[in-house]
């Protein structure tokens, strides 16, 4: 079974129902695949073989749904990159992962019309003008096994080199079924997509709707949360995933009650924790939806839920697990820990990825050898605490990767970025607590003599080179970082020493 | 207008607009299309304009029809100051 044989036979068994609302748009089953069996016979004419990669920069949008299916159905591996992504990080991925096609946005063209020539291993870029109308095309011959890469999905990592996790039809089908039998999307659902669908969460309920037969409604307004409403009201959604920004940014609608959401029996959010405040929020706006709070990472998309009926009376814990798994608690010397105990979490099963895309050692530091000759299992990186029944609490990651809007964010990558200013003498990045972001960005900088650059200097600079949820929301300049005896800054110490300065 | 419409740009150019290599933004672009604003960055500059202009955002004018161009938003502050 491989990972889009879910959909070709959806779009068999229901070919006039709505797949796909985009933007006052609406596309059918039948229509959805036309397109896909256009773009994958495209592909294939442009000389993609099983396994070679295909990098993915497109608006979250009908076209990126098409590029998913079309790149999978020509039995590729999918690289997708968020619209944000500059050209720099672009060129990098391409080049890592041996690209061999771009696909990519017209109206994105300023970030990637340079990369054929930039980049020696593409043969072909094609914006979405190729294949945003419906053609005739034959979807090709070729076809990969379950154990091929599916798809490699870039994340940050504390080196601050993204990575890109290997995960094959097999990894991301057993993951999909796992969810699925505790997330039960019925084929009449109708799935709000606020989320960017570039990123496992969003990715996987894209693809698990299309599988299932629902219609997945693609949210490009989320930025305006009456816009969200709206929608939400208008296309009777009756499942909304999202982030706790997201939900933030709802249920600050002080007229809320004013739209009819009665459809939605449904919510889950994922990617950081949901406040207990807005956990409480959430139920009294939406009484009749059921709420699932989960986690999981990129590295085997989701580790455990906490069912609706438990979120109330422990609400600040992640659930025990989700079915096909298992995982357990560590200590440092990686010695399983009795219930109770706090220590690394452990994951085991088939939904863990391969390793990381030509990154040896980074692998080998997060799938270590399992009990069964040859198993390789995920040290998660985070730390927990599990009570006598064995629901998980979360306390804290391993590094020092800061959490903003939801999004992971190496420090490393954005030191990186300020060093380059030729003024700049030292510089450290932390996670500073922030009431709407999770964490905020803080830069500490120290200068060379007779340097004039502000802080506007360096954030400009960040924002010219960086996601704009990397580069600093504060600066501060200090004379000097704390460092270690070995000389690396110490950036435990200045999470906890400094007040933020707010930016002006 | 026009000068509120400069000054305007000139917090977007300082607050969020990446310097080199992007596009010029024109009056009429979409900030959300040309992935200056997002959601954060909308709040920000609800921010501005209720500290800048003396006006308050109602949260039925939070939508992009006011807020998502530089034409937009000169225009709604235009009828917001009478």
């Amino acid at each position: 079974m491989l990972l889009h044989d879910a959909f070709e036979s959806i779009a068999e068994r229901l070919p006039g129902k709505t797949a796909l609302v985009c933007e006052g748009m609406r596309l059918s089953y039948e229509e959805l695949r036309a397109r896909v069996h256009h773009l994958a016979a495209l592909l294939a004419g442009d000389g993609v073989k099983p396994c070679d990669r295909v990098v993915l920069l497109l608006e979250g949008d009908i076209d990126y749904a098409v590029a998913v299916h079309a790149v999978l159905l020509a039995g590729a591996v999918l690289v997708p990159l968020s619209s944000t992504t500059k050209a720099d990080k672009l060129a990098f991925v391409i080049d890592e992962t041996e690209a061999v096609t771009l696909l990519a946005d017209t109206r994105l063209s300023a970030v990637w019309s340079g990369m054929r020539s930039r980049c020696p291993s593409l043969r072909s870029v094609r914006s979405n003008v190729d294949f945003d109308a419906p053609a005739p095309g034959t979807p090709p011959p070729h076809r990969c096994i379950d154990q091929d890469l599916a798809a490699l999905i870039y994340t940050s990592g504390s080196t601050g080199r993204p990575k890109g996790v290997m995960l094959s039809h097999v990894n991301m089908v057993s993951a999909w079924a796992s969810v699925q039998s505790y997330l039960g999307l019925l084929e009449s659902d109708v799935i709000g997509l606020a989320l960017p669908p570039t990123y496992s969460y969003g990715l996987y309920y894209l693809l698990m709707g299309l599988g299932l037969g629902a219609t997945v409604v693609l949210e490009r307004q989320a930025a305006f949360p009456i816009k969200l409403a709206q929608s939400l009201e208008r296309e009777r959604v009756t499942v909304l995933p999202g982030v706790p920004t997201l939900f933030a940014s709802l249920l600050n609608l002080p007229n809320l009650a004013s739209f009819d959401l009665a459809a939605i029996r449904l919510v889950t959010n994922a990617a950081a924790a949901l406040p207990v405040r807005d956990v409480a929020r959430l139920r009294a706006a939406l009484p009749r939806a059921g709420l699932l709070l989960m986690y999981g990472m990129t590295e085997c998309k989701r580790i455990s839920f906490l069912p609706s009926e438990q979120v109330d009376t422990r609400p600040d814990s992640v659930g025990r697990g989700m079915p096909n798994q298992e995982h357990w608690l560590v200590d440092e010397t990686g010695q399983r820990l009795p219930p109770g105990a706090t220590g690394e979490l452990v994951v085991r099963g088939s939904h863990v990825m391969r390793g990381y895309w030509r990154r040896p050692a980074e692998t080998a530091e997060r799938l270590r050898l399992g009990a069964i000759d040859g198993e390789r299992v995920l040290h998660t990186g985070d730390v927990f605490r599990t009570d006598a029944e064995g629901y998980l609490y979360f306390v804290a990651r391993l590094d020092d990767i800061i959490k903003t809007r939801g999004e992971k964010v190496a420090p490393r990558e954005v030191e990186e970025a300020i060093y380059q200013l030729q003024e700049v003498s030292g510089c450290a990045v932390v996670g500073v607590p922030d009431n709407v972001l999770g964490e905020a960005v803080k830069a500490y900088v120290s200068l060379r003599p007779g340097s004039r650059l502000a802080e506007r200097d360096i954030v400009r600079h960040c924002l010219s080179r960086l996601e704009s949820h990397m580069a600093p929301k504060f600066v501060e300049f200090v004379d000097a970082l704390p460092t270690t005896e070995s000389g690396k800054v110490r950036h435990a110490s200045l999470r906890t020493h400094l007040d933020p300065t707010p930016r002006k | 207008m026009s000068d509120i419409k400069a000054a305007l740009r000139r917090y977007i150019e300082d607050n969020f607009i990446m310097g080199t290599g992007s596009a010029a933004l024109g009056d009429a672009d979409s900030f959300l299309e040309h992935h200056v604003l997002d959601s954060t960055g909308f709040l920000e500059l609800i921010a501005h304009l209720e500290e800048t202009y003396a006006i308050r955002v109602g949260d039925d004018e939070m939508v992009p029809e006011n807020l998502d161009s530089l034409d937009a938003v000169a225009a709604y502050l235009a009828r917001k100051r009478g």
